[in-house]
């Protein structure tokens, strides 16, 4: 179908299930500016959405999958990782993104995260992270800055929160940014990047959670939020990821923290594949 | 703006004039796309919508450069820029 | 090595072994797993055979994670399987139940050992039959067939794919510690293609494609990923578009479909192995490992002249029902000897509806029930 899309087509709503809009996420929410990256960053990228499949697990976020004309799955809580791990290997020639929310990602699937990187499964993740858990009304979540309060905690939070680019990097991760919604631009741009780069591409998007995490933390609006990402972010592209923690009033450090070659699982597979049938001949 | 001599990427770096649509029925009023238009082109208006927000209308179309800032911001997928034929800037 | 990249000819193989080169025999080109006694051997021969004839094998952080790379897979287009026990069981619940909602064959082997917990890992059991129909949160039916033997995990795992292809469903194989690890003689054939079966695929244009239209026989046919027909699916209950439908009438309309394209083809489903059924007036109702012993003590009660006869499940989920109640019309008991605290006797006593009486005989794992006390109880069934 690539071959065909025109100028015309390769807008936003050419890959929007336009069918199911309205969408169910709150005014001010960073959710949908985000899968419009997305759809430019294919596009710009030159993708044959055809051969895009898109994974989600559950949360707000994860409803993103619903809402894409894409081959999408919505799987279940934590599991987009492993799930994608076996289309992507089922078919390689899928382009294999995995859209879904900090709490799905890093807590409850924060084992498959680390694994996935580990391995270097040739995919792209888009994490957006609003320091909590929003569909089930505004947990704390592993990301939560020190201090900030949630509803399971209202006293302000006590436990220290994942460095998320800092983790996926460690773990072998290939191309590893950070983005605010604001950063629409740098954001699309890195999409591109992360969708045409081999191995586990990885990127942080920063978004507000107006009606719940910022609520409660006196950003009762989305504006408020994106308004603190203009006073408070800090583009150091090639940035150590050791210091990209966020707390609750620090800077946020953006943008492209790591962009290395190191050979894909299928590499390796390959690889091994080879030196089997040539060791049995 | 008058140029001592046209650059050779005028036709394809030159801004355009776009014409801003709103989705009255998706705007949830989050003010982005009026926050951060750089030219100012777009306001919050006194009208509600049917989902009970206030609207972001268009405030001056001619100011637009079709930057699509908006479009992107818009977390309703409700703003669409098309070409104008508006060259009155 | 055929063509098809199976070993053919005649083996001495151990069942763990016989399952994975069941699995090859049936087409199956991936398998994600994780290391757990006594499932072992299944990855291992996986392993070593997989990167030889194209396929792929991972082995995942967990079986959470192994769960979800076989229904990946599967809609990429793979035949894919997994192999565990019971911890590892437990885990892949959550998952086995996306793969009912999302209709995804892939085939499932639970090589069970002795629990709760940890248990016993490397001894027998059957504790996990009721954890294979109700696992899973929520209402749904699933296939679950339990081999005798090495041949036969061979033969039921080639079955396995058949059955999960063509209805669209994780079909679980339930082996046991004793069938996994006893070698016997497995005869590998070259299965025909024309005996391999295939998911049905959808014929309707892109852009018209419904994932979950399901007409006639109620197994919708099914698009894999990159073709261009741009599907969506979920866990959540959906439509027929595969878009979320959050209404009772929607999920009345899935649930009961999902139930009754298993249901309503039972026929073609259910197996069993009847001897000496024919004049029975007791009959052990057995599976599994356990059935080995049974058909020994059916010989041996035969001898001494009780007209006894077995009844071996091959296929437990769904539960041959209607045969049970046929039977009950005319035995006077049903033996359940099973290596457990009793599970598959309750569907026995539940079919057979006061008919005939039940005789749960239970063994709590670690070894197989001694011949004589299936025997005795078969002795006071008829007294």
């Amino acid at each position: 179908m690539s071959d065909t899309t025109t100028v015309a087509e390769s807008n936003t709503e050419s890959l929007i299930r336009m069918d199911r809009m309205p969408h169910i996420w709150c005014s001010g929410c960073g959710i949908g500016p985000t899968v419009t990256c997305f759809i430019r960053g294919i596009y710009r990228a030159g993708l044959d959405p055809d051969k895009v499949s898109l994974v989600s697990g559950i949360g707000c976020t994860g409803r993103v999958a619903g809402y894409v004309k894409l081959d999408s799955f919505h799987t279940t809580h934590g599991r987009a990782l492993p799930f994608a791990t076996g289309l992507k290997l089922g078919n390689p020639e899928l382009n294999v993104v995995v859209f879904s929310g900090d709490g799905d990602l890093v807590a409850i699937g924060g084992n498959h995260l680390i694994h996935s990187a580990r391995r270097n499964i040739d995919m792209t993740i888009i994490c957006v992270n609003n320091f909590n858990y929003g569909m089930t009304g505004g947990q704390t979540g592993p990301t939560t800055p020190l201090g900030a309060r949630t509803a399971t905690t209202r006293y302000g939070s006590f436990e220290h929160p994942f460095n998320v680019p800092d983790l996926v990097a460690a773990c072998g991760a290939t191309y590893v940014a950070r983005w605010t919604v604001l950063h629409a631009r740098q954001l699309e741009n890195s999409i591109a990047e992360a969708l045409t780069k081999p191995g586990f591409s990885f990127i942080e998007v920063i978004s507000p959670c107006p009606t719940l995490y910022g609520r409660m933390n006196k950003e009762s609006k989305g504006l408020d939020t994106l308004h603190t990402y203009q006073e408070r972010s800090v583009i150091r592209n090639g940035a150590d990821t050791k210091d990209v923690s966020i707390t609750a009033d620090s800077s946020i450090v953006v943008g492209k923290f790591v962009d290395i070659e190191r050979p894909t699982f299928s590499d390796c597979y390959s690889q091994m594949a080879e030196r089997a049938q040539g060791a049995k001949k | 703006m008058k140029l001592w001599r046209i650059p050779f990427d005028q036709e394809e770096k030159a801004t355009k004039p776009g014409r801003i649509l709103i989705d009255k029925d998706r705007c949830k009023g989050c003010d982005f796309c009026v926050e951060f238009c750089p030219k100012g082109a777009l306001v919050m208006s006194k009208e509600i919508g049917p989902k009970g927000y206030y609207l972001a209308e268009v405030a001056d179309d001619t100011v637009c450069l079709s930057c699509g800032l908006c479009e992107i911001l818009c977390p309703e997928f409700g703003i669409q820029i098309t070409p104008s034929d508006n060259n009155d800037r | 090595m055929s063509e098809n990249g199976s070993l053919c000819g005649t083996f001495f193989m151990n069942g763990d072994e016989a399952c994975a080169e069941g699995a090859i025999s049936a087409g199956c080109r991936f398998f994600a797993g994780y290391p757990i006694t006594p499932a072992t051997e299944v990855a291992e021969t996986m392993a070593e055979r997989l990167p030889h004839i194209g396929g792929v094998y991972i082995q995942m952080e967990d079986e959470i994670a192994s769960m979800n790379a076989v229904l990946g897979a599967s809609w990429a287009g793979m035949k894919a399987m997994t192999a565990t026990s019971g911890p590892g069981f437990s885990l892949m619940m959550e998952n086995l139940g996306l793969g009912v909602m999302l209709e995804t064959p892939c085939v499932l082997v639970n090589v069970q050992r002795a629990g709760p917990s940890t248990g016993l890992p490397t001894l027998v059991a059957q504790g996990d039959m009721m954890q294979a129909r109700w696992g899973s949160h929520g209402s749904y039916e699933l296939i679950a067939l339990v081999p005798s033997s090495p041949q036969e995990i061979f033969d039921l795992t080639i079955r396995a794919f058949n059955l999960s292809e063509r209805y669209r469903v994780p079909v679980l194989i339930m082996s046991d510690e004793a069938i996994g690890h006893m070698s016997e003689k497995v005869v590998i054939p070259n299965v025909p293609p024309e005996q391999l079966v295939s998911r049905p695929r959808p014929k309707a244009q892109q852009g018209q494609y419904q994932p979950y239209r399901a007409d006639g026989d109620l197994v919708p046919p099914m698009a894999l990923a990159g073709e261009g027909y741009r599907f969506h699916v979920t866990g959540l209950t959906h439509d027929e578009r595969g878009y979320p439908d959050m209404t009772a009438e929607a999920h009345d309309k899935l649930i009961r479909r999902l139930a009754d394209k298993i249901r309503l083809n039972r026929k073609d489903i259910e197996e069993c192995e009847e001897v000496g059924i024919e004049d029975a007036e007791v009959v052990i109702c057995a599976y599994g490992i356990t059935a080995r012993i049974a058909r020994l003590v059916t010989q041996q009660a035969r001898d001494q002249g009780i007209r006894a006869g077995m009844l071996r499940l091959i296929t437990v989920w769904p539960f041959p029902e209607d045969r049970i109640r046929e039977l009950a019309q005319q035995v006077k008991a049903f033996v359940v000897p099973e290596i457990n605290n009793g599970q598959i006797a309750l569907e026995v006593e539940r079919c057979a509806a006061g008919k005939a009486r039940t005789i749960l005989l239970p063994h709590m794992g670690g070894s197989v029930h001694p011949p004589e006390t299936i025997l005795q109880s078969i002795k006071e069934a008829v007294q």
